[in-house]
This record gives C-alpha cells, sequence and structure tokens, in this order.
C-alpha cells in the first residue's frame, strides 16, 4: 500500500478511530517508515498541543455557584412537582385502599358475626321445643303480639295465594338488641325471619343473598328496620319471602 | 456518558447535567470569545436542556446532547450567526500534506499561547470540530452527533481543520514559515 493511503489513515489513527486490524496494520506500516512515523509524531503532538491549549477557558466561581443553585432549585421544585402529580396521589390512594381493604375487612368480620349469630338462632330456635311464643298463622295475630315487647313495629305479608305460610314469632336478641324473629313454613322447610332497628342490628350491608353454613341469607333494609331472611330453600325462595315481606302494607 | 435507560427516572437533570459544567463553558468560551457571552450562552443551554430533558432519549449520549444543545444556541445568537460560515465540505480532500510541520518547533518553543492564538483565530467550524475531538476527545461518532452531520465529513471536516491549524501556526513562527 502506497504511503499516500497510509497518510490518509493518520488522522484516524492517532484518533483512535481506526479498527483494531488496521491499527495494526498502520503501526507495521510506520516502523518500516521513517516519512509516515515522522507525519505520525507530527499530527500526535498537534493533536496534544491543541488538547492543552483547548483546555483554556474556566468559569468564575459566581457563575458555578449561581448555576449549581439554579439546577438544585428547579430539581427540587421539579421533585416538588413530581411529589404533588405522582407520591401524594400514590400514598393518598395508597391510604385510601388500607383505609378501604381495614374497612372492608371489618365490615367482612362484623358480617360474619351477624350471619353466625343469626344462623345459630334460627337453628336453635328451630331445635327448640316451643320455637315461637305466638303460634299463629293470621299475621293480625302475630303482628300485636310484638307489642309492647319490642321498641318498633312492622308489617307482615298476606300469604293467601303463596305457598307461604307463618308459623309464628317469639322475641329475640342481636347484640344485646332485642327485635322479632318470626318463623315461615314453605314446602316443610322453615325460614326465619329477623326484625331490628336498624341503627342497631349492623351497619354493614349484605348485597345479594349469601351463604353462611349452607344456610341462604336475605339482607334489606327498610323503614329504619334492618331484616334479614335465613333458611335452608333456594334463593328464589328466598327471593320471593323477601319481596313479599318487602311488599307488606 | 450514556445514560442507562432504568436509569433516567431515577438520575436527576442536575446529577448528570452540572459534571459537564467546566467542558460546556470551555467550549462556549471558545465559541464565543466573550466571558459573558459564554456564561449566557451555558445558561442558555442548561435552561433549555432542563426544559427538554423529559424528552432525551434514554440510552443516548447525554454529553453530545448538551454539546449540540450549546452548538445550536451558539448558532441561532447573534455571534454565532455572524461567525458560522458555511463550509464547503470536499469529500475528495486530499489527506496528505506536503506543508512544512510547524509541531515540532511548536514543541521546541513549548508556546501554548501560539496554539491558543492560532485556535481562535481559524474559523468556528474548524475551532469546534478541534475542540471536541482533541479537547473533549469525542469520538467520530459523538462529534457527528453534536454537529449534526455525516462521520465521513467529521473526518475531512478535521483534516482540513487541522491543515488550517498548522497553516495559522506556520504563519506565527518566529522568521514566518520559511524560518519553520
Amino acid at each position: 500500500m502506497p504511503c499516500e493511503v497510509w497518510r490518509g489513515k493518520l488522522d484516524a489513527y492517532v484518533d483512535g478511530e481506526l479498527s483494531l486490524p488496521e491499527s495494526n496494520a498502520l503501526a507495521g506500516h510506520l516502523r518500516g517508515c521513517v516519512g509516515c512515523a515522522a507525519e505520525a509524531l507530527e499530527r500526535v503532538q498537534l493533536k496534544r498541543s491543541v488538547a492543552l491549549a483547548g483546555k483554556r477557558y474556566e468559569p468564575s466561581t459566581d457563575f458555578r455557584s449561581s448555576i449549581a443553585k439554579s439546577l438544585t432549585q428547579k430539581s427540587e421544585r421539579r421533585l416538588g412537582f413530581f411529589w404533588k402529580i405522582l407520591v401524594v396521589p400514590a400514598l393518598l390512594t395508597l391510604l385510601f385502599v388500607v383505609g378501604l381493604n381495614f374497612y372492608l375487612g371489618r365490615a367482612k368480620a362484623e358480617r360474619q358475626h351477624v350471619y353466625s349469630e343469626l344462623a345459630d338462632l334460627h337453628v336453635a330456635t328451630l331445635a327448640s321445643t316451643t320455637p315461637v311464643d305466638v303460634v299463629s298463622t293470621d299475621r293480625h295475630t302475630v303482628k300485636p303480639w310484638f307489642e309492647g315487647k319490642i321498641p318498633f313495629t312492622f308489617n307482615l305479608p298476606e300469604l293467601q295465594g303463596t305457598d307461604f305460610s307463618l308459623v309464628g314469632g317469639r322475641v329475640t336478641y342481636l347484640s344485646q338488641v332485642s327485635g322479632a324473629h318470626l318463623i315461615y313454613r314453605i314446602r316443610k322447610h322453615e325460614i326465619s325471619v329477623f326484625i331490628f332497628p336498624e341503627r342497631n342490628a349492623t351497619s354493614t350491608s349484605i348485597s345479594g343473598p349469601v351463604q353462611e353454613r349452607s344456610f341462604n341469607f336475605e339482607d334489606w333494609t327498610q323503614n329504619g328496620l334492618r331484616y334479614f331472611v335465613v333458611g335452608d330453600v333456594g334463593p328464589n325462595d328466598m327471593e320471593r319471602i323477601g319481596k313479599l315481606l318487602r311488599d307488606a302494607k | 456518558m450514556e445514560v442507562p435507560d432504568q436509569r433516567v427516572s431515577a438520575a436527576t437533570f442536575a446529577d448528570l447535567a452540572l459534571p459537564l459544567f467546566d467542558q460546556l463553558y470551555n467550549f462556549a468560551h471558545w465559541l464565543t470569545q466573550d466571558r459573558h457571552e459564554a456564561e449566557d450562552l451555558v445558561q442558555e443551554t442548561y435552561a433549555k436542556a432542563l426544559r427538554g430533558f423529559s424528552g432525551f432519549q434514554p440510552g443516548t449520549n447525554f454529553r453530545a446532547w448538551m454539546f449540540r444543545i450549546l452548538r445550536n444556541s451558539f448558532l441561532t445568537s447573534r455571534t454565532g450567526l455572524k461567525a458560522m460560515i458555511p463550509l464547503e465540505e470536499d469529500a475528495h480532500e486530499t489527506i496528505a500534506s506536503n506543508d512544512p510541520s510547524p509541531e515540532i518547533a511548536l514543541v521546541e518553543q513549548a508556546n501554548r499561547e501560539l496554539v491558543r492564538e492560532a485556535l481562535s483565530e481559524i474559523s468556528i467550524p474548524f475551532r469546534e470540530i478541534l475542540l471536541l475531538c482533541d479537547v473533549e476527545e469525542m469520538s467520530y461518532g459523538e462529534i457527528a452527533e453534536v454537529l449534526a452531520i455525516p462521520q465521513g465529513t467529521v473526518m475531512s471536516r478535521l483534516h482540513r481543520a487541522r491543515k488550517a491549524l498548522r497553516a495559522r501556526l506556520l504563519a506565527k513562527a518566529p522568521g514566518g514559515v520559511n524560518a519553520v
């Protein structure tokens, strides 16, 4: 390869831009060519001179401080902005989620406790030799029986034309609060209907039918009263008795 | 200074940009040849870079990005508009040079000031590419990124810049070119 070609690569050589094989080949040529070696040396010296001479200007201390201060403040402001737009909402969301979980967890525990209590009452009543204190299929007999025994009144549905029948009722207690316990029958299955003042029963709402120990539950609030229906009948029957009670006048 | 993707979010702009302050200032002063203009240019560079930091592409060269902002800011400044004369790039530039070499004389004289004077006298496109290559030790790829030109143009412009610098140095050598 003629020297002209090698010299064309000298800049890239001194700048470290040649590939390793090219660099090795050129180094080999420089060892044997005095003219190219001198040229390479001159370029290296020029490059070093420029590197030394080029590092000439230094910023003043004041300017350095001013830029550093400005950048730090801007970064802090940006961090503040970052906090505002991302971290704060994230923390609030986290707080909300934790709070919600706590509330839901507590509500679930409370709900479980109520279900359990009502299921126990339902089973215990049916197992009793005298499950009801007022025995009557007539709502006009049962409803007045509760007067003076519980601090509220309620309406019972007309069951004529349905396959439900009223067995009777008794006074019961849930969390030291008195309420009405009515028993209905359908196809040899007994269903318990519990009625309590809303504020004392439980603050937890049950949305839709649920199951506890194989019993089905219905629950709703109406006119300041909390209704719970417990039974081993299917969801359709639970819904039907629920509707009859809700529509009662 | 490449910024890996996963570190961009954690790294603050100040952490990345402040270490480049001295280099940027030196480059700005060489371009403007004036302390106050250089300060304004650096300040403008940091302000623009900070504003555009969200648009900075992770994994790309942050230093080259900063230098490019500075250079573009300079180009649009009053001094830059006057100083930047369009260069006629010659891809077929003869790389070999038969000029008498002044480098050895320079080394002997150890006259750094002479190189500085010569550097400040050559055109800004030549000055900036020499500064980026020899002072900032940027690769041809980085220089191409800063100047927004192809790498082939970097090589030919660099060669012409060195040739121009040599010519200045020869003219400044005691007794003129013939004396060197």
